[in-house]
């Protein structure tokens, strides 16, 4: 470690190891320059294959390259398993990827990241007893490597749960206690196993300890925290996942390692206070779960019905509109509702119907979901137009349709300061002439409070799956002459 | 205090390589627009798959002799971070592939 870290002075030179680091910085290199052309979308997917090129370039020249300590290359024996492990990840990944559906997208990142997570966490604990406990820097890179990537694992499982609906949100006011004793216990055995002055053979009852409560840390972090916050979550778990490869890094004095990693985790805590920024709220709020949870204090709520409307005159009111703005939101990717929403509004097109797409920067479960739904259904980019640029002249829109959006559309968030979304930027979609808002049903957003959106006097619903709902309006739309 | 000082400069040349990364990944993500937020993340949740890298290494070097319980979870890193990279990337490229074919 000492002589890895402190780079390569004390190496002496061979070839191949030259070769070998000299591969690294080309990879460090195609990883920046990847990621640069990804925030692009001209050049997003280029980005994106030069990135995976550092990477297998990476992964080649160390199965070929690298030596140990003592000089010795990777055995053939162990080539061949590393070839077959690498061989069962790879179709794995690659079926899971080509057969998931792209409403799923969330989850699958989430699941994902969850085995970036546990590699780097077996990683750190599989080189824990070679660790030089007295050695500070040695200690840390492996230690946090360990808790951070099982943090990143567990958390990460618990989100791939939520999204795909198999596991609920939970929220408890004690939730917050109990994750700071944890935070606290996680430190202080850290500290503990580093001052001790034992070895790190004496300390692997320690190593299991920490371990399991990291990994227990990582589902209460993540459980409070639902509905709303889970694009936030997910992209801070994401960096969480790259600051794990890059105590691996450490480890392992491997510069790609640490430069790929540290490049994710930079990257995914600018994406996370993004989308704090979108929300108007601090990235401490997010992670204590107070979103819908005991300061609901929300107050009576609003009064008054929700007035539904048929069919027949909805696709009337779309039809003989100029203009029409779609509000898509979570409801519109569960029912997978992309396709028939694009049919609807090219039938209003040919009307001549003026329609947008107007794009919170949280509408969904992950940041651009909506962006990734509607490109699936081949809606073009000109008609998707974010939230700022369509609130400008959302006043003069005739119609608003709200699909499966909730809290993306809360007037609450302006107008009552007590609201747990209070100063969260929305759509306004209340502005509009008329309001249209496809419902499953008559229950409440993610966020667990009333829209008064929904009872307001321009406010028409319709119930019923998106799928479904649009299906039947746009064939009345079609039908009309 | 030399303590400190001692720590910084053992370890200053991945001292700076952490602080120039910083910056270069703040940089580079800086002004993306929101079209693209997800595939971006699931991009750089590809490259966090680095630590493949530290998968070879360790079971390369391990004793591959006799089955023990080292190397079967080293094998299960390998297995899991290559998951992580190619599902990353291939998830990556269909989500911008849709992106791409509405442009003509």
């Amino acid at each position: 470690m000492d002589q890895v870290i402190g780079s390569l002075n004390g190496v002496d030179f061979t070839l191949g190891g030259a070769l070998l680091e000299l591969s690294y910085l080309l990879a460090a290199l195609l990883f920046v320059v990847g990621l640069r052309l990804l925030s692009h979308p001209e050049t997003a997917r280029k980005g994106n294959f030069y990135a995976a090129a550092g990477m297998f370039l990476a992964m080649v020249t160390t199965l070929l390259l690298h030596k140990d300590s003592q000089g010795e290359a990777i055995p053939l024996a162990n080539v061949w398993i590393i070839l077959t492990a690498l061989g069962v990840g790879t179709v794995l990944g690659w079926v899971m990827a080509l057969r998931i559906q792209m409403t799923a997208m969330p989850q699958m990142v989430s699941f994902y990241n969850a085995t970036g997570g546990a590699a780097s966490a077996l990683v750190a604990m599989l080189e824990f007893p070679n660790t030089d406990m007295g050695n500070v820097g040695s200690a840390l890179a492996t230690l946090l490597g360990l808790i951070v990537g099982s943090v990143a694992f567990s958390g990460s499982m618990l989100a791939y749960g939520k999204l795909d609906g198999k596991v609920g949100d939970t929220v408890s006011g004690w939730m917050k206690y109990l994750n700071l004793v944890l935070l606290l216990v996680v430190v202080g055995l850290s500290a503990y196993m580093m001052v001790s002055g034992q070895t790190a053979g004496e300390l692997s009852w320690a190593l299991y300890l920490l371990l399991g409560i990291s990994l227990v840390y990582g589902v209460t972090f993540v459980m409070p925290i639902g509905g709303a916050d889970m694009p936030v979550v997910i992209s801070l778990l994401n960096s969480l996942t790259g600051i794990a490869a890059t105590m691996a890094g450490f480890i392992y004095g491997n510069q790609a390692m640490i430069l790929g990693g540290i490049l994710v985790g930079a990257a995914g805590t600018i994406l996370t206070v993004l989308m704090c920024n979108a929300m108007n709220r601090s990235l401490l709020n997010v992670i204590l779960g107070a979103f819908g949870g005991t300061g609901a204090s929300a107050g009576a709520g609003p009064e008054g019905d929700m007035k539904e409307i048929n069919m027949s005159d909805a696709a009337i009111l779309l039809s003989y509109s100029k203009s029409v703005v779609i509000v898509p939101g979570y409801g519109l990717a569960v029912a997978q509702a992309q396709h028939v929403c694009h049919e609807l509004d090219m039938l209003l097109a040919d009307k001549g119907v003026q329609v947008k797409y107007a794009i919170h920067p949280v509408a969904g479960r992950m940041p651009g979901h909506m962006n990734v739904l509607l490109a699936e259904a081949d809606v073009p980019y000109s008609q998707l137009v974010e939230m700022d640029d369509i609130n400008t002249d959302i006043a003069n829109t005739d119609v608003v349709v709200v699909i499966g959006a909730n809290d993306v559309v809360n007037p609450a968030a302006i107008n009552n300061p007590g609201s747990p979304i209070a100063g969260m930027p929305i759509i306004n979609a209340h502005l509009a002439k008329n309001i249209i808002v496809m419902k499953r049903g008559r229950g409440k957003g993610y966020a667990g409070i009333e829209n008064e959106l929904f009872f307001d006097p321009k406010t028409r619903l319709l119930f019923g799956n998106a799928k479904d709902t649009l299906q039947k309006l746009a064939s009345e739309v079609k039908n009309l002459h | 205090m030399e303590q400190v000082f001692v720590f910084f400069f053992t370890y200053r040349e991945a001292i700076f390589i952490i602080a120039l990364s910083v910056f270069l990944g703040i940089e580079v993500i800086s002004n993306v627009p929101s079209v693209l937020h997800t595939p971006l993340m699931s991009g750089a949740n590809a490259i966090s798959g680095v630590i493949i890298i530290g998968g070879i290494i360790l079971v390369g070097h391990a004793d591959a002799s006799k089955v023990s319980l080292e190397l079967i979870l080293g094998i299960l890193a390998i297995i899991f971070a290559t998951l992580n990279v190619v599902g990353g990337f291939v998830v990556t490229d269909r989500m911008l592939e849709m992106f791409k074919k509405k442009k003509k």
